[in-house]
């Protein structure tokens, strides 16, 4: 099955700053895949790099097997990208803004598209609005409109719901969702971990320009897993400090992390044992959160889970 | 393949026709007030090469005005597009350099083109000036046209700030342009000056295109062209050189 995307070994220097230490993935078609990472890891570095915005000093990205550089313009015909920023061109309406994206794909007489697209994105009612008077949200939405007018079967997703609201959100979500589930394949960088344990089937996570973990969701969320537990002490009581070694605390609570609900029952003993009284107690089931903040605090993740 | 180009010129012309007032209605004002101011002064004290000074003044100020638009074309464009990040929207696209480059170039050209129309229509109203000799007024005009417009990208891509682009306009188009013979026959200057002149490019499109009007000219317009296409093409190898390289465009 080829790739929709590969990434081999990419490098990139900004002088003495290596914004990406040899980064390897590849991403099959109609994946829905996460690209995860505090900022500053290289994620955007990582998808300048794959639109030509930015030439990696080392190793190569291709996409539906073109290569982004050598091949550059049947590569990004392939391609659709929103980017991070919130960018429009005040000089042009909603309309207008995507023919010209149009005819720089070579596209002309878009319109059928371009209607569909806007009416998908709630969009349909400010076509002919000049960019300067759409609201943040709305120009956000015009941004991904302008990554699909060219029907690319790659679509990268740069932090695209930073400032929409939830509603526009879910409704954006459903959109990308139908694309999906049409062939396209989504590669998506969030700040809104549930989002992305809820959209994607796999997730690479990034740190200081490296891969740390690179697993389908479930496996992840599995290999952390788990639960946790978390748990509030009765007036000024403390744990025991061997109990306190493997918990963290925040605002009163203690928190530990279980490997299986078995590992309660002793632990409650022990809290027993040492006279402590539960005030408070709640058990939830890891989440991507604990996930990320797992694999960010140990990078040894990816020796376990890639070959 | 020529769709991108097409459509990034198609843009480049929509975006100065957006504003025009300000792109064509304003640099044509201009031209008509150095035109009333300095044909009230002069007209009845000088004539040059002949011609009555309001006459000589009309072709130096339809170049002047056409040349510092061209610049301005491309170099507004382009910062404009990357202080505002919306530049990332034709870096995208699978447009090459140089369908990039004559997109800005031409778009500049066809600014120049509008504002010397126009400037010379007005003028009509205070002299009618020959006309000997269209084929040089064209040829120069698109030359000139192209060699601003195509510097205007270079000055354009190179500056980070809007503070930066106006001191590449300030001291280096004005006085280019400004101290070319717009104003004045070379003859009239001192030798010092007619020698510092002739390094300027911008003195031989201007002598050049007049010659377009007058059939009369400083030094003849096989030189004049010689250097307005010399130029041309040293610009434009350099913003080729510089758009390849992705310089300040690609990281």
């Amino acid at each position: 099955m080829p790739f929709a995307v590969a990434v081999e070994r990419v490098e990139k220097r900004f002088g003495s700053l290596l914004a990406l230490a040899g980064v390897s993935l590849q991403i099959s078609e109609g994946e829905f895949f996460g690209l995860l990472g505090p900022n500053g890891a290289g994620k955007t570095t990582l998808i300048s790099c794959l639109a030509g915005l930015s030439r990696p000093s080392a190793g190569k990205l291709v996409v539906m097997g073109y290569d982004v550089v050598s091949n550059y313009r049947a590569a990004r015909r392939l391609l659709g990208v929103v980017p991070q920023e919130l960018v429009f061109d005040p000089f042009f309406t909603v309309r207008e803004t995507l023919r010209i994206q149009s005819g720089y794909f070579g596209i002309r007489h878009n319109e059928d598209w371009i209607d569909e697209i806007l009416a998908n994105l709630d969009l349909t009612g400010k076509a002919d609005t000049n960019m300067r008077r759409l609201s943040g949200g709305m120009k956000r939405r015009v941004l991904v409109a302008q990554a699909l007018v060219h029907k690319p079967p790659v679509i990268v997703l740069d932090e695209p719901t930073a400032g929409v609201d939830v509603e526009l959100r879910q409704g954006l979500w459903q959109f990308i969702r139908r694309l999906n589930r049409d062939g396209h394949t989504v590669i998506l960088t969030t700040h809104y971990l549930e989002e992305a344990e809820a959209l994607c089937g796999r997730i690479a996570m990034l740190k200081q320009g490296r891969v740390v973990a690179l697993d389908t969701t479930s496996n992840l969320l599995a290999r952390f897993a788990g639960h946790t537990l978390a748990l509030r002490l009765a007036g000024s009581a403390k744990l025991p400090p061997e109990l306190s070694a493997r918990a963290t605390q925040n605002e009163g609570m203690w928190t530990f992390r279980l490997g299986s609900l078995g590992e309660i029952e002793p632990l409650l003993a022990a809290m027993r044992e040492a006279g402590c009284v539960i005030d408070d107690l709640r058990l939830t089931q890891a989440d991507l959160e604990d996930v990320f903040l797992g694999v960010m605090q140990s990078s040894d993740y990816r020796k376990e889970t890639v070959p | 393949m020529i769709s991108g180009f097409r459509t990034l010129l198609y843009k480049e012309v929509l975006r100065f026709w957006k504003v025009n007032f300000q792109t064509i209605a304003a640099p044509v004002l201009t031209a008509v007030l150095y035109l009333m101011i300095f044909s009230h002064v002069l007209e009845a004290q000088l004539q040059v090469h002949g011609i009555a000074y309001t006459s000589f003044l009309i072709p130096g100020l339809v170049m002047m005005s056409a040349l510092q638009n061209a610049f301005a074309n491309s170099s507004s464009s382009l910062i404009q597009s990357k202080v505002t990040g919306s530049v990332i929207f034709v870096l995208l696209p699978p447009i090459s350099y140089v369908e990039f480059f004559f997109a800005y170039v031409v778009a500049a050209v066809l600014r120049a083109l509008m504002v010397a129309l126009g400037v010379l229509l007005v003028t009509i109203w205070f002299a009618v000036p020959a006309m000997v000799a269209p084929q040089w007024i064209l040829l120069f005009l698109v030359l000139g046209g192209g060699t601003m417009g195509a510097l205007g990208m270079i000055a354009g891509i190179w500056a980070d700030k809007f503070d930066q682009l106006a001191g590449f306009q300030n001291f280096l188009i004005m006085p280019l342009t400004m101290l070319s013979g717009v104003f004045y026959s070379l003859h009239s200057l001192p030798v010092f000056w007619q020698q510092v002149s002739r390094f300027n490019p911008v003195f031989y499109m201007i002598d050049g295109f007049r010659f377009g009007f007058f059939g009369v000219s400083d030094v003849p317009p096989e030189n004049s062209l010689a250097v307005a296409g010399t130029s041309f093409l040293m610009v434009s190898a350099a913003t080729l050189a510089l758009l390849r390289s992705g310089y300040k465009l690609r990281s």
